[in-house]
């Protein structure tokens, strides 16, 4: 199977690997890098759960292959909280039990933090349209989206930096 | 005492690791020389293994072996894997072996894995195996698979129907012939799944130096899991270790053992490596079990008032290919049918079928909610037919709070008479009514018609069997760090197990939450466990953890009235200290006293000091604990596209004493999310020849943030009193009347066109095509 060298920076942090062309973004993620946080749910695209950041967009990382984001920018759920602290959408999502299984969570967790630097100010329209592409089967997603409207609250009142 | 935790909104104490990305699931474990296996399946839905061809993947780079099941060891190489819940009415007692040595009985069915260095090899070698098949016809649809003529789903047996049974008490004949009215429906539930969104997974590893299995599966049930193994392997259950180690959902289908976790490790056992399984999402669609499926055909009779004077009727139930977890399903959907009414006389015959299709085993709710189904829509029929509000129906038909404990007249699942411990069922409808605003809610109705939108209005009422024995244990045992370690057969996908039982350890035992380490799922932590399913775990967990904590509590204020010495009464356990009330008031922190109760070596502990300070507790419950609710769905129907929108949605819910209000509201909005998913979208769809339709989430709807609304939730509490915590279950309720409560609605908003809806889902081109049945397009358009 062919090879190709990719560099890829992932949280900050510059990759440079050799893989088959094949391998998806997300298998390069969980496998090749260790970086075990982002999820696979369905790999055809519906779920959500394996959303990143690429380049400061969300991403499914199961539809687009490691090579692909040769050169680009990734966020996963682990730079979300680079110094172990939950960051201000984390720590909603745990004040409004925002998960139960957590599976799901971090493609959660990418989908708002690109929606709540977008729109400072969403409505819980907004919010529930963002997650349209994220699927949550344990929670109703009542506190996904109580957290959501918590953490731009916060944000915007400084009260949670 | 420190911070009371029991009935608090305590945070959970699972959130930080989940919400890093720190979580473990199995897939997320790398184990050194780990292999990665692919299964080989059926692409028919009944057929004759007349060869298979492992040659051509055998020589494949990458490849270390291909199992077929002649290459299995024994006794799993032939022996069905152990049915859990066998029942004398089942004539054909049928669970799969491993793989398939003859004859395949549903699409996906496993014949042959695949282990290779990555997945990506694996699945290309699997794709290389030619199997040669002889197709037979299939069996699709249980109403043709009880005919005589009809083929057979096995081709070995005489018949389809492999149970048959009767639920019935009272003189039924008597309340048909005395009754003013009697109404019939026919009704369908159809099959959906649990789709959590961690498929299944698998990773099995032998430690030859110690001769230790350890199968870690994201599984509800580690404890049945290791023993159904232990027989598959012919191995002690004390040489198998199973773990679940964070599991990403459950809701049913994962409380079954199914054929990857007996293959993965035999393969990781003959090849000496670790092997990792984790399935992909097509295969959740073909392989893991589905629920409901039912078709009723029920009659009521009620007198001129609407009182219920009997019911009857017959109910098929599409068992799929084999009966893994015995008839439990639809023996729960029989019983359920009275719910909170007064129903004097009952006859329903249950018929349970086999077709070629993924076997039906327990789905958030099991059973119940095609059962509270046919009731709720049976009593709207009555409503509309006597001209009565559909909560007055109700009303005069409740169970009354004094009534408690009250017989229904039949045997519940667990054998012993279903007895309601105890509910107020006009109380909990009540309080969902008016969260629902349902007394004004004709006025809004009306308003809504003026000016052009059809809203209706929905109720379903339930009563739940939840918190069944036999058992869970939980262990308490201080540690000389001073926390507190606590281990329990309960299982945790997404529940806040953790949480719930630390909750009530901290409490008892006088030490901070966070000073507990809590380990669960983990067959290696606790001799005795049974897992996840039936809302069991804070009944059964929840009351060892509290008898298991008050005998911790004891063992700690004895000890430290001998050590600081004063009197027991004068001892008081806080922040995990034990704190003299007497004199200066001295004190001991637990893990000095763990120290001392583990003894110096050589010399006799003190008379009345047992070995450590540790606990562990069986609580055994003495039969079923039944909670109840009510849900009141407000809807709006888009009646030119057959769009359902869920305006307001209401829940009353007793689950007895409420633990957690956090983690119980949590269960119930996401029980009501399955429901709508049930009501309004999910249909595992199948052809005439049993051949799959729906196997990605783009066919198979689950329903969206945009679906869901955020329900109003009381919690109406009455206490069980037969267990010492006073709880009952809460992880289905949410579930169970919610197709009942919406389809309702939807028959409400569109009554101006007298349309009647009985079956799930209902899709917008179901509601378009009895719309223009009924003519309500004529004026329409002619308009």
């Amino acid at each position: 199977m062919a090879k190709q060298a990719t560099r890829i920076t992932v949280n900050g942090k510059s990759h440079a690997r050799v893989v088959e062309a094949r391998l998806t973004l997300a298998d390069f993620l969980r496998h090749e890098l260790g970086l075990t946080g982002t999820h696979l749910g369905c790999e055809h695209g519906v779920c959500g759960a394996c959303t990143v950041l690429l380049d400061g967009r969300s991403a499914r990382s199961c539809l687009m292959f490691a090579v692909q984001a040769n050169g680009c920018e990734i966020t996963t759920v682990e730079g979300l909280s680079p110094n172990g602290e939950l960051s201000v959408l984390q720590q909603a999502f745990m004040d409004n039990h925002g998960l139960q299984c957590g599976f799901c969570t971090p493609g959660m967790l990418i989908t708002l933090t690109e929606l709540l630097r977008e729109n400072a100010d969403p409505s819980e329209q907004d919010v529930r349209e963002a997650l349209t592409g994220n699927l949550c089967r344990c929670t109703g997603y009542a506190g996904i989206v109580k957290a959501a409207l918590d953490a731009a609250r916060q944000t915007r009142d400084g009260s949670g930096a | 005492m420190g911070a009371k935790h029991f009935g608090a909104r305590v945070k959970r104490l699972e959130d930080p690791a989940l919400l890093a990305g720190r979580g473990r699931f199995v897939d997320d474990i790398k184990l050194p020389g780990m292999l990665h296996a692919c299964f080989v399946r059926s692409p028919h839905a009944h057929a004759l293994l007349r060869g298979i061809d492992i040659g051509p993947a055998l020589a494949m780079a990458g490849v270390h072996a291909v199992f077929t099941a002649a290459d299995l060891p024994a006794p799993m190489d032939r022996m069905p894997i152990p049915m859990l819940t066998p029942n004398p009415a089942i004539a054909a007692p049928r669970t799969q072996t491993v793989l398939a040595r003859e004859e395949v009985n549903y699409v996906g069915q496993a014949i042959a894995v695949v282990v290779a260095e990555s997945r990506y090899l694996a699945e290309d070698a699997a794709a290389a195996i030619v199997v040669e098949y002889d197709v037979l016809t299939a069996v699709g649809d249980c109403r043709a698979g009880i005919a005589d003529s009809a083929p057979r789903a096995h081709s070995d047996l005489a018949s389809n129907v492999i149970a048959r049974f009767p639920s019935a008490y009272g003189d039924i004949d008597a309340a048909f012939a005395s009754a003013t009215h009697v109404f019939e429906e026919v009704l369908w539930q159809h099959r959906g799944g649990g789709m959590a969104i961690e498929t299944r997974a698998v990773l099995a590893s032998h430690d030859a130096a110690a001769d230790l299995l350890t199968v870690w599966s994201g599984t509800q049930t580690p404890h049945l899991g290791r023993g159904t193994l232990a027989d598959l392997l012919d191995r002690n259950i004390e040489s198998i270790r199973m773990i679940a180690p964070d599991v990403g959902g459950g809701f049913g289908p994962k409380a079954i053992f199914y054929p990857e976790e007996a293959a993965i490790p035999a393969a990781a056992l003959k090849l000496g490596r670790p092997v990792k399984w984790i399935e992909d999402r097509r295969e959740h669609f073909l392989c893991a079990t589905q629920e409901r499926d039912q078709y009723w055909d029920m009659a009521i009779a009620v007198d001129g008032a609407g009182k219920i004077l009997g019911l009857r009727g017959r109910m098929l139930h599409d068992s799929g290919a084999f009966v893994p977890w015995g008839v439990i399903m639809p023996y729960i959907a029989a019983v359920t049918v009275p719910g909170p009414y007064v129903v004097p006389a009952y006859a329903l015959e249950t018929i349970v079928v086999l077709t070629n299709k993924v076997p039906t085993t327990p789905v958030r709710g099991a059973g119940r909610p095609q059962a509270v189904f046919a009731m709720e829509r049976l009593l709207d029929r009555v409503a509309r037919e006597l001209a009565l509000d559909r909560a007055e129906v109700r009303r005069r038909n409740f169970i009354k709070p004094e009534q408690m404990p009250y017989p229904v007249g039949l045997l519940f699942r667990d054998g012993k008479p279903l007895v309601y411990d105890s509910g107020d069922y006009p109380r909990g409808q009540q309080a969902a009514l008016e969260l629902a605003g349902y007394d004004s809610f004709r006025e809004r109705q009306r308003a809504a018609r003026d000016r052009g939108r059809l809203i209706g209005v929905g109720i379903g009422n339930y009563v739940e069997g939840t918190g069944l024995g036999p058992f869970e244990g939980v262990t308490v045992r201080v540690l000389p760090n001073g926390k507190v370690a606590v281990a329990t057969g309960a299982t945790s996908q997404g529940q806040g197990t953790r949480t719930t039982l630390s909750q009530i350890v901290a409490e008892q035992v006088g030490c901070r939450i966070e000073d507990i380490v809590m380990t669960v799922g983990d067959t290696a932590a606790i001799a005795q466990g049974v897992g996840a399913f039936a809302s069991r775990q804070a009944v059964n967990a929840g009351c060892s953890a509290q008898i298991a904590g008050e005998a911790v509590r004891k063992q700690i204020v004895a000890l430290a009235a001998r050590t600081l010495g004063v009197d027991e009464s004068a001892i008081d356990l806080e922040d995990g200290n034990a704190v003299a009330t007497t004199g200066n008031k001295p004190t001991v922190p637990f893990g000095e006293l763990a120290r001392l109760a583990q003894g110096i070596p050589g010399v006799s502990l003190p008379a009345g000091q047992a070995a450590g300070l540790a606990h562990t507790a069986y609580y055994t419950p003495p039969q079923a604990a039944y909670c109840s609710g009510t849900h009141v769905a407000e809807v709006e129907v888009d009646h030119l596209t057959g769009g359902v929108k869920i305006l307001n949605y209401a829940v009353a819910h007793d689950s007895g004493r409420v633990i957690n209000p956090l983690i119980v509201d949590g269960q119930v909005q996401g029980g009501v999310a399955h429901g709508i998913g049930n009501a309004l979208l999910e249909w595992m769809q199948y052809d005439d020849n049993a051949q799959p339709l729906t196997t990605t989430f783009a066919d198979y709807l689950l329903p969206m943030a945009t679906d869901v609304p955020t329900c109003a939730i009381a919690h109406v509490e009455t206490i069980n009193p037969l267990n010492p915590l006073g709880v009952k279950g809460a992880g289905e309720g949410g579930t169970i009347p919610a197709a009942a409560a919406i389809i309702a609605a939807i028959e409400d908003a569109l009554s101006p066109f007298d349309v009647h809806f009985a079956e799930t889902p209902l899709m917008p081109e179901r509601i378009v095509a009895a719309l223009r049945a009924a003519g309500a397009y004529e004026e329409t358009f002619a308009a």
